[in-house]
């Protein structure tokens, strides 16, 4: 262990690798210093160990009903968060749900910041009027209320997870243009783009092979930010009706179910809002972390 | 002369966004899976009824020239026919914004009561307990999701506390006899009642609206106290601070005045923007407290599949959005003299 931090901490790196390497230890290092981030880190583990060993977990089976059984208060002996209106365990329903958040944002955190890399790369590299048409375009996505402009998209596609994926998708691209573009505008001109090109490297291949790696950090932290909201944004179509649909149990379905009961059966829609609610702010968290981390500015502190 | 080119790059780009967002919507309502004209006719309509209705709605004619009736209708401030209710879409937007936009409005005033101050705490203390706490009220504001925020409140201070009024604007009582009683200048409940001189109308009101405008205000207030500390940290740093303090100036002119000047410009920024971002945060709330502003209008719309009033109300909340933009980059350009 010790050889392994002294290799990392080597102020002469041998390879370019190792100064990577040690580069990222520094990093974690600062960031293993802010309590916040270490608790967001945290709760994104637990959300990735509950959603991996959910079968485990789970006490019932999510989607049974039991009609006998329903509206039960938490502490119930064997239903510690409650019962919903059909009886069934909310506790292994929130359990459930955490595989149905993960797969939205993985599916969203994949496919949003490729359309925006592509988009702020092309952009970025050709400059000229290739720029300016797509950083228009860019901007009229910008303008658009979020929110607003995934459920009119929804609307259109009809309801569910992947027609709400999607959405979430199309309205999640253009920040990442954004930062993409800009990183493209400070490596656009060093030589060694221009080496490569003059190797005779096609457009495609310098933006994919050497454009793109180097925004890739950028986008990266900016992923990270962006979850949480996404997080929200899923919920807030899934307790439209418009996300995931019944019996799945997708947390923000959970609480639109849980909302004719309120005023009685109050824990029917709080217990999901504060699934949501802590996954949430374990992104938040560390994506503030990583920031004061990565951000020079912040540093220098 | 900049100034002014300025201006014409502004309007020039908002013209060009305006045209972005139509064009967004009109794409979206054609790939729309439900048949416009089955939805007017029925579906035990004859062919020759069919292709009537289909050459009266213009859908016989090409994309292209349907975009441009399409955009020239909205310029004249025609969103198309709602099929819920049959009532022009205008129509209905136009009644049910302002009483978003006194939410939207309310809730900023109050964001910003409690977000500056709260940033500038933090910026004065870095690494104190009061920032730590600062930072971790504000993260939290970012991390919940509004509809709930909405229901845990109801159940607090109205189903166990009864600190404020329910769902609604008014209580069953006055909501009966508000059309008849009160001349809706503005739309704007508070200020309609306030004219027509009906404070226990006007009591009543307020405390509808505390609590949705107070909830909207605190994740206005996460994201204004954390950019407001940020921009507060910047200007401290800078020479001029300094030469202030070594004059003697007291701590609270130093930031309040020296520094906040500075600050204020890009704040308004980030002020217009949150209130753009509660218009559409709205829209969740209004659903939860039965607020009948654009965001009920369009999550009700969207329940019977009524696209034309969905995409009416989408097109109205994206225009909003950027007039607000563009107010923010004009003040902006009020406020910073380097700008000019």
């Amino acid at each position: 262990m010790s050889t392994l931090t002294e290799w990392l901490r080597d102020p002469n790196p041998t390879s370019r690798r190792q100064a990577k390497l040690g580069q990222l230890w520094l990093g974690w290092l600062r960031l293993k210093r802010n309590p916040l981030a270490m608790a967001g880190l945290v709760i994104i583990g637990l959300l990735l160990v509950i959603a991996a060993f959910a079968p485990v977990l789970a006490t019932h089976d999510p989607i049974a009903q039991n009609l006998q059984n329903r509206l039960q208060p938490p502490l119930t002996p064997g239903h510690w968060l409650g019962t919903d209106d059909f009886g069934r365990d909310i506790w292994s329903r929130i359990v459930y749900g955490s595989r149905i958040t993960l797969y939205i944002i993985a599916l969203v955190a994949v496919t949003a910041p490729l359309i925006g890399l592509m988009v702020g790369t092309v952009a970025g590299y050709f400059g000229g009027w290739v720029d300016a048409v797509l950083m228009r375009l860019t901007d009229i996505f910008l303008a658009f209320p979020r929110l607003i402009l995934a459920l009119a998209l929804v609307a259109v596609l009809g309801p569910g997870i992947e027609n709400a994926v999607l959405a979430i998708a199309l309205t999640a691209w253009p920040p990442y243009a954004r930062v993409a573009r800009a990183e493209t505008l400070t490596v656009r001109n060093s030589d060694y783009i221009a080496a490569v090109r003059l190797q005779g490297a096609g457009a495609g291949r310098i933006i994919w092979g050497h454009i793109v790696p180097m925004c890739l950090p950028s986008v990266i932290i900016r992923v990270t930010l962006d979850m949480a909201g996404v997080i929200l944004i899923a919920a807030g179509l899934g307790f439209l009706g418009l996300g995931a649909q019944p019996p799945l149990s997708e947390w923000g379905l959970m609480i639109s179910a849980g909302r004719k009961y309120l005023f009685e059966q109050w824990w029917v829609a709080t217990m999901p809002g504060l699934a949501i609610f802590i996954v949430s702010l374990g992104f938040n968290l560390l994506g503030d972390g990583l920031r004061d981390v990565l951000d020079p500015r912040s540093a220098a502190k | 002369m900049a100034r002014l080119r300025g201006l014409g790059g502004a309007a020039f780009s908002l013209a060009v966004t305006l045209l972005g967002l139509l064009f967004v919507t009109f794409i979206i309502s054609r790939v729309v899976p439900i048949d416009p004209v089955i939805a007017i006719v029925g579906e035990r309509a004859s062919e020759a009824q069919i292709e009537t209705a289909r050459v009266a709605l213009g859908l016989d004619k090409p994309l292209w020239q349907q975009f441009f009736i399409f955009v020239g209708n909205a310029l004249q401030g025609d969103l198309g026919t709602s099929i819920r209710t049959g009532e022009p879409v205008i129509q209905a937007v136009t009644r049910a914004f302002p009483a978003t936009l006194e939410l939207a409005t309310l809730a900023t005033i109050l964001g910003v009561i409690a977000g500056v101050p709260a940033g500038v705490l933090a910026a004065t203390r870095p690494g104190s307990l009061a920032d730590h706490f600062v930072r971790l009220v504000g993260l939290m504001g970012y991390s919940m999701p509004v509809f709930w925020l909405g229901l845990i409140g109801l159940l607090l201070f109205y189903g166990v506390l009864g600190w404020v009024g329910g769902p609604g604007r008014l209580d069953a009582a006055f909501d009966m006899f508000y059309e008849f009683e009160v001349t809706p200048y503005t739309g704007m409940i508070l200020i309609d009642t306030a004219l027509a001189g009906r404070w226990d109308m006007f009591v009543n009101a307020i405390s509808h609206i505390i609590l949705p405008a107070g909830l909207l205000g605190y994740v206005s207030m996460a994201y204004i106290s954390r950019m407001t500390r940020s921009f507060m940290m910047n200007e401290l740093g800078q020479e001029y601070i300094t030469t202030a303090r070594v004059k003697g100036m007291p701590e609270w002119r130093v930031i309040w005045v020296h520094a906040m000047r500075n600050v204020m410009v890009p704040l308004i920024t980030v002020i217009a923007l949150s209130y753009a971002y509660l218009l559409e945060g709205s829209v969740l709330t209004e659903t939860i407290f039965a607020w009948p502003g654009l965001g009920s209008y369009i999550t009700d719309a969207l329940l019977v599949n009524d696209m034309p009033a969905v995409l009416g109300g989408t097109v109205v909340v994206g225009v909003a959005f950027v007039v607000l933009n563009l107010v923010s980059d004009l003040l902006y350009r009020l406020v910073d003299p380097r700008a000019r």
